[in-house]
This record gives C-alpha cells, structure tokens and sequence, in this order.
C-alpha cells in the first residue's frame, strides 16, 4: 500500500509497546456496524492508473476552438502561473492557523485583497470565496444582515446560473426572503422593474457589468436610486474588463463581487474557481469568509494574521456572518501571480485585445445575411449576442463536429431567444479562428436556409 | 519580506502580450471606461517569480514536515494526483459544453470521472445518491440542511430546529443557522460523547434533525450512534454525518449503517487532495433512498448505450448550489487517488490513522493530561492543563515551542469542552521515526515547561517574524494597501 509508510513489522512493534492487538484499534465499534469490506476495485499501480487517466482525458476535447463563454472564459495562463503555484510549500499547506510559519500565504492573501480593491476601486476585500455565485448568494445574505430587511431583487441579465444558485439557496432556507426577478428587453439592467419592485423591505439590487449579453452598463443612477431606499447595490463583474471599464467602485456600488477564473485559472470543467467580494470599509464586519490583516510582532517587524475572526464560524458558530470554512485560497494565489505578471500594462492590453478581437468577430459575424446584433444599441465588451436566421443550438452542434464551441445558445435560458447566440473571443482567438469561424456559420446558415427553402 | 506593490518599477512588464492581429474595432464609449488604470504592480517575470519563491519559503507544508493539525487530516497529496489534474483533456474543458446540444460526447471522459467518483463515494458511505457539487465540507453541511428544509417542507413539517452537540465544528452550527434554524446545543457526558438522556429531553416535534461528526471531534467512536440516530427519526427529524472524520473508519464503518440519513465528505482530508493554503476543497454530500430527489441538479449518469449525461429533470431538487459540478479538479485527483489505494487500501489507511494516533496519545499520557484516555480512533486531544497550573505554559506555548522543533502544531483549543486543549491527527502516512520525534519534541517541551517555562513563552524563534499582534491587526485594521 502506497502512502503508508509503516512496515508490518513497526506497526507490530507500535502496538505491542502501547498494549494494543490489531482487532483492539476497532473495539468501540459495535459488530453490527462494522462492514466488513467494501465493494470496490483492488488498487491499481502508479503506472497503470496514468494509462487509464491518460484514456479518459483522451474522451474529453479540450482542442476545441473556444467561443464559448457565459462568464467562464479562456484565456491565457502565463508558465510562471504554473510553476509558482505548484510549489508545494503553498498547496500542502492548510488554512494559516499558525501565522509565523505561514506569513507566505498570509501575505499573498493580503496582496490579493489589495488587488481585488484596487481593481474595483473598493476598500476591502476577504480572502476569497467558493466562486462567483456562491460569492453573489454571501453578498445578498451580507445585505440582509446590514439592513435587517427581507427581500432582494435580481436583475435579469445576471448571470442565468447565478440566479438559478440564489434562487436555490433562497427557497431552500427554514425562513423566507422575498426574491423579485426582473424581465429584460434592452441588454441593460431594467432599471423600469428594479425601481417598481423597489420598497422599503428591499435589502440589495444585484445587477452585473459587462451583464450576461456582454453589454457594459454604469449603474451609477441606479446606485443613487437605489440609495435613496437605504437598499445597497450588489455589483457581479468580470475582472478581465475591469482593465478597461469604469469599476464599480466609481458607480457607487456597496458590495462587489465576481469570478475570478479569467485571472490564471483554467476552465477545469467548472471547477475549482474563485468567488472575490470586496466592500466599502464601513460594512467588513459584516463581510463574510477569512480576512488578512497586517500587524507587527514584539519586535516591530511587520507580518499578516487572520483577522476580524469575531465574525467567523468556529468563534461565533451559529452567529457568524456565514458558515464558510475553507476558501478557495490557492485560487486567490493563483489570480495574483497572474496579475503580478500582467501588470498595470498587461492587463489594460490584454482587456482591449479582448475587446478588438470582439470587434473583429462582430464584424465578420455580422456580415453574413440574416445574423444581426440582438442589442444593437448596445456597447459590449468581449462578448455579443447575435441573431440567427436559424436555431441557434442546431448550429452550435454542427460546428462542435467542425472543431468549434461557437458560443451558448440562449434558448436554454431565455424565452424566446431560441435564435440567439451568445459569442465570447478573448485574447487567444487569433484573426484566423475569427474569420473560420465567420465561414463556417455562413456555410451553416446558407445551409439550413436553403433547407427551409 | 516587501509587498509586492513595494517592488513596482514604472513601465516593467512581466508579459509580452501578442500584438493585435485585428484592425481596431470595438470603439468602448469613453463614459464606460475606467478613470485610471488599475494600480497594478509593474514588474519583471524574474520579479514576480522570486518574489513568490521567497513567499513559498515562509510558508509550511505536508511537504516540508509532519503537520498534525487535527480534524484536518493533513495527509501526503500523491505527485500522481497533480499531474494527472493536469493533463490537457481536463484542464481546459469548458463546463458548459455539455449543455449544448450533442456537447455531452465532447466531455464523456470527466462526466465518467464523476460517475465513478460518486460510485465509490455511495459504496464507501452506504449512501443511495451523490451530489458533487459542494465546493467544501462547510458547503456540504448547508446543501444537506437545505435538503432537510426541502424535506420537511414536501411533508407539511413544521420544524424550527437542529441539534448539534458542543464538541461540534463551528461550521455545524453556523451552516444549520444560514439555511434558517435555530440551533440547540447538546452537551457530551463524561465519556466525550453526546449525552442521549440530554438528548432525549431536547428532542422535540420541532427538532428538524441532528448534525453530527463520526468519529467525534475528540475522536471518539460513539457506540451508541446508532440510538442516537433512532431516537432523531423518531420524531421524524433527520441525521446528518460531519463526514470530517471520515479517514478514522473509512472502509470499517458506513455512515448510512450507523443510521445516517445524509453525509458530506471532504476529498481534500481523507481522499488526499492538496488542501491549499485553505482550499479549494470539495464536500460531495450522499444521502439515503428517500432523500435522493432533493440532491442538486444535475446528476450524472450512464444510459444504455454506456456513455454519460447530465440529468436535469428532478423537480424536488433544491436547485444548484455551484455553477457546474462541484470543483472538478479536486474530484478528479480523490478519484485517482481511489483508484490506486483500492478496496483494501482504505481499511489500511483507517488501521494506520487509528494505530499512529493511539500511538502518540499512549506515549504523552505520562507528560500530558489526556481528558478522554481511552481508545481513541484517527485523532487524540491533550490537555495544557497541568503545565497551566504548575508553570503557566498553555497550549499556545506548546504550539509555537513546536514551531521551533520544525513541526507544523496541532490544533489549538478545539474542542472547546477541553480546557487548553491540542487536537493532534497524526494520519496514516507518517512513519513510526516521524512519530518518535514530534513524541520527543513534546516531551522535551513538557519538561522545559518544568525547568525553564520562559524559553517556550518566548518561541517562536527559527521564524522569519515572532508571534504578531493580533488585538493590533483588528484595532488597526490594515487589509489591503491601496
């Protein structure tokens, strides 16, 4: 048995110094709950299991020319990510307990949050949580608590599976907050509904930028709209155009929160990701997860501790501000390094790259006849919805077998959007997978047109 | 060690980043873009790559020595699991991709990595169903709560609370307290288990059900779990497993066998993945036969034909509790990691887990107070107690003296029904050499406390900065350098 490093003979010797028999060690266990093994496989060899792992990732097609995004993006992940993050004195540590032999993790949690302030223009930050809806479902708890209210509105052009996780998280409780859904039309939050359902028991508006169609919003007048109720303004970001985009920081809003994948990490087949919030500095009692504080020692010396842990489960146990134990703090360093590396430059580039790549596939895209901007009004980032002449999700199926994820169908969320397609390009599509891809789904639509004719 | 905002040098850059291959096109109205750029820092990729490696030497890991932090079964992380997380066909699938139309057959592979894993979970758990998705074991606990609402509300219950005991893990109660209850705490009699006369009295029509972890927090196996467990369904409440402590009996005993209705696992303590700096972990949660339809969706599973697809269609599910489904590269190395330990292997991680923490309590009992001195299973607890008393060391003391004999410490004052209390879990990887001289190391500490207590208030030493502040780092509040 790999991973035990004990021989037959030192467990006899073990046991025989501490006056035990091996059928001692399972003693307080009643007979009638023991199981008497298990149903499973023998142990397989090093060597064999990466033969059989090697085959199954083989079942998987990650070459996939990617247009697909929703809010989980492909980009670049420089090699110094990689290497950093594997360095094993971070990922076989465990939650900084013990601060002076842990400053390297408390230190770069620090950094991260004052990054995560710095792009979003906020004051404070924790030390990560589980991803962008888990982090969106504790921002919408977090007002609840600040305002002692009871209802949250959620725009319609936040992120779909967002929207579906606090709905399951807000049904799903022994106490009941009011969830009120807007309806869209125009790509931009739907200030019209938000300001109807707005009232005195709202606690928090959710909204998103760039939304879920990609278009860029300022929320700057629905911060002061929605202020004015004494409700906060919940703002779900992509960090990535945060290089560019007016933060939310600067549209007044109180609680920011997000994915933090497009920073460094892979797809992963959704998962581990990272959930980032930050917050004015007025609410971080209130603020949910592990926060790191800077602090000296006896001798002057500065170093980090977690902090403000009156607010966490294993002091306040049901009086915490949330249940959340372990983070997702490898993931936060991941994000850093990735930042460190891009840089103030770096990123600004990498985030207009996106942008013009975009532009270039609107473009190309929107040459072919009968595909048109569904939000043709609208500014967008990185990510458009364009209109087909054809089912959407019958064509993303055709050009999966052409080696392209084309983008998400929006029918699957959407009433009525059955022919909209929802393309990302980030900084990897190079102008020649633009323009294949404008070829082939010219070819495509052609195609079925002429079936329909 | 400087920030690394401290180490900016304007117009240094780390990446080359390509140059555009584009004509300009999307024109950003001017009223959409930030002010000024982000405050990033500039630097080299030899900058940022010393600056981490520098950070990484003042951090600990399982790596570097033997790290019993109790309840957190610190164990080795198998290089295997890494590299096979990373190969190419699982680290940049897009999640989405099955839910477009005929995309299941471009990620058969990681749904049969999620297939099997949740087989293996339902036969070493005895449970009728897996959800993957909880992204930690705190996560776990409240999507099992949020299936206890769900419960009780398909069957017209009207229930207020859950019990949990007071050796509990704060995440217990804090998870029961986010999904809407109020939490009754049940004290533990003088054998370190939960008391059943005082649970017989708290026991109520309002009672939704009971949280509680196997082994317990002080490692104890409660012969009378499954009383305990029949006494809940009695009033028609439910009994979740704290699956924390599972690496004490996995392969021996089956939560659903003990009576348990629900339990979460968490892959990073007993199925060895990399616990992170504090994550990410994963806490697939399995329940019994008549819980299954309020698993979160989507489920996977095998058709006829032998390939993998999402199932949807559960209308008494909760809904989703994480985008997709649950960390999958963490779910992906606990799967290798099955498959190479195998059938028999659990029981020996079990067998060793047990031996080497009995082990190390056996051989403290003549230095250390052992409240609870009885068999223990994968963990034992000691007492600071009597060095309080004789010399005013307390088990904070001990800890950072450890710090300074190159061991991670043990967990500190938890559970808080030990006075001064040091959890230690050993784990089954560590050798008998390894035990034998964290063992030394304790006793040499227990005598300095004798002899010298200074020196041990004084500790640590060996570490690039003493023991910080901390009614300064809340008074003072500095978390972020803007």
């Amino acid at each position: 048995m790999p991973y035990i490093s004990n021989t037959d003979q030192q467990r006899a010797a073990m046991l025989a110094e501490i006056g035990l028999k091996p059928e001692d060690l399972f003693s307080d266990v009643p007979p009638e709950l023991r199981c008497g093994g298990l149903n499973l496989p023998e142990g397989l060899s090093e060597q064999e299991v990466c033969s059989r792992l090697e085959a199954i990732a083989s079942q998987n097609s990650a070459s996939l020319r990617c247009f697909l995004g929703g809010g989980f993006y492909d980009h670049f992940i420089p090699s110094a990510v990689f290497a950093l993050t594997g360095r094993s004195e971070f990922y076989t540590a465990y939650t900084p307990y013990q601060p002076e032999i842990s400053q390297g993790m408390l230190q770069a949690i620090y950094e991260f949050q004052s990054m995560i302030c710095r792009l979003t223009e906020m004051e404070a930050s924790n030390a990560s949580l589980y991803d962008g809806g888990t982090a969106l479902y504790e921002a919408a708890m977090m007002a609840l608590r600040l305002t002692h209210r009871s209802k949250v509105i959620v725009d319609d052009s936040v992120n779909p599976i967002y929207r579906t996780m606090i709905r399951s998280y807000l049904r799903n409780r022994n106490v009941d907050v009011e969830l009120a859904e807007t309806e869209n039309a125009q790509g931009l939050a739907n200030r019209s509904a938000i300001l109807e359902a707005l009232d005195e028991q709202t606690a928090a508006v959710i909204v998103q930028n760039p939304n879920f169609f990609g278009c860029i919003d300022d929320f700057s007048d629905l911060a002061a709209a929605v202020h004015s109720k004494g409700t906060l303004l919940i703002v779900s970001c992509y960090p990535i155009s945060l290089g560019l985009l007016k933060t939310p920081g600067a549209m007044g809003a109180d609680i920011v929160t997000g994915e933090g994948q497009s920073l460094g990490l892979p797809l992963s087949f959704g998962g581990p990701y990272l959930g980032f919030m930050a917050t004015r500095s007025e609410y971080v009692r209130q603020m949910p997860g592990r926060i790191v504080g800077q602090t000296t020692d006896a001798k002057g010396r500065r170093g980090y501790v977690l902090t403000l842990q009156a607010r966490e489960q294993h002091i306040r146990r049901e009086k915490a501000t949330s249940n959340i134990c372990s983070n997702e703090a490898l993931c936060a360093l991941t994000a850093l390094v990735y930042l460190c590396l891009l840089g103030k430059e770096g990123l600004q580039q990498t985030a207009q790259l996106c942008a013009d790549k975009a532009g270039y596939a609107y473009e190309r895209l929107t040459a072919i006849p009968g595909v048109r901007p569904h939000f043709p009004a609208q500014c967008w980032f990185n990510e458009m919805v364009l209109d087909l002449p054809c089912e959407a999700a019958e064509v993303t199926a055709r050009l999966l077998e052409r080696g392209y994820a084309a983008g998400f169908p929006l029918g699957r969320y959407y009433k009525g959007m059955n022919r909209s397609l929802l393309i990302a390009v980030t900084e990897k599509r190079t102008r020649e997978e633009i323009e294949m891809l404008a070829e082939e789904i010219g070819a495509i639509v052609e195609s079925l047109r002429s079936d329909i004719r | 060690m400087k920030l690394v905002f401290e180490k900016s040098v304007p117009c240094r850059q780390g990446l080359r980043i390509p140059e555009r291959d584009v004509p300009a096109g999307n024109r950003l109205k001017k009223e959409y873009l930030r002010e000024r750029p982000a405050g990033l820092p500039e630097l080299s990729e030899l900058d940022v790559v010393r600056h981490f490696t520098g950070l990484s030497r003042r951090n600990f890991g399982v790596d570097n020595n033997f790290y019993p932090l109790g309840s957190c079964t610190m164990k080795y992380n198998p290089k295997v699991c890494e590299r096979l997380s990373s190969l190419p066909g699982f680290l940049y699938l897009h999640p989405l991709l099955p839910q477009l139309h005929s995309g299941g057959a471009f990620t058969q592979g990681a749904l049969r990595v999620l297939y099997e894993t949740d087989r293996m979970l339902r036969e070493i758990c005895g449970m009728a169903a897996f959800t993957m998705q909880p992204m930690a074991g705190a996560h776990g606990e409240l999507t099992g709560i949020m299936m206890m609402a769900a419960y009780h509300r398909d069957r017209g219950n009207r229930k207020t609370t859950v019990l949990i005991p007071d050796s509990a893990h704060g995440t217990n109660p804090a998870s029961a307290a986010a999904a809407g209850y109020t939490v009754k705490t049940v004290p533990s009699d003088e054998s370190g288990c939960m008391s059943i006369a005082a649970l017989k009295e708290m026991l109520t029509e309002q009672t939704a059900g009971i949280m509680l972890t196997c082994p317990n927090t002080l490692g104890l196996f409660n012969p009378h779990i499954k009383e305990v467990c029949e006494l809940v369904h009695s009033v028609d409440g439910l009994a979740y497993c704290d699956g924390a402590n599972l690496n004490a009996i996995v392969g021996k005993v089956r939560p659903a066998d003990a009576g348990f209705d629900m339990v979460h696992v968490n892959l990073h303590k007993t199925f060895a993945t990399p616990h992170g700096g504090g994550g990410p972990g994963a806490g697939p949660v399995g329940v019994v036969e008549r819980l299954a339809g309020y698993l979160p969706v989507p489920l996977v599973v095998r058709q006829e034909d032998g390939t993998y697809a999402l199932e949807y269609d559960h209308p008494k599910s909760i809904g989703c509790v994480s985008p997709f489904y649950g960390n999958f590269g963490v779910i992906l190395r606990a799967y290798v990691y099955l498959l190479m330990v195998g059938r028999e292997g659990l029981e020996r991680i079990a067998e060793n887990a047990v031996l080497n923490a009995n082990y190390i309590k056996e051989k403290l009992k003549p230095y250390y107070e052992v409240p609870y001195p009885g068999l223990c299973k994968h963990e034992c607890v000691i007492s600071a107690v009597s060095q309080l008393h004789e010399s005013g060391i307390h088990a904070l003391d001990i800890a950072k003296a450890l710090i300074d004999a190159g061991f991670h410490p043990p967990t500190m004052y938890f559970p808080t029904i030990v006075k001064e209390a040091l959890m230690i879990e050993p784990t089954e990887c560590e050798s008998r050499e390894t035990l034998d001289a964290f063992i030394e190391a304790m006793i040499d500490i227990a005598e300095k406390a004798k002899q010298e207590p200074q020196t041990l208030k004084a500790a640590p030493l060996t570490t690039p900065v003493g023991r910080l502040d901390e009614t300064k780092a809340a008074r003072q509040l500095n978390i972020a350098c803007l």
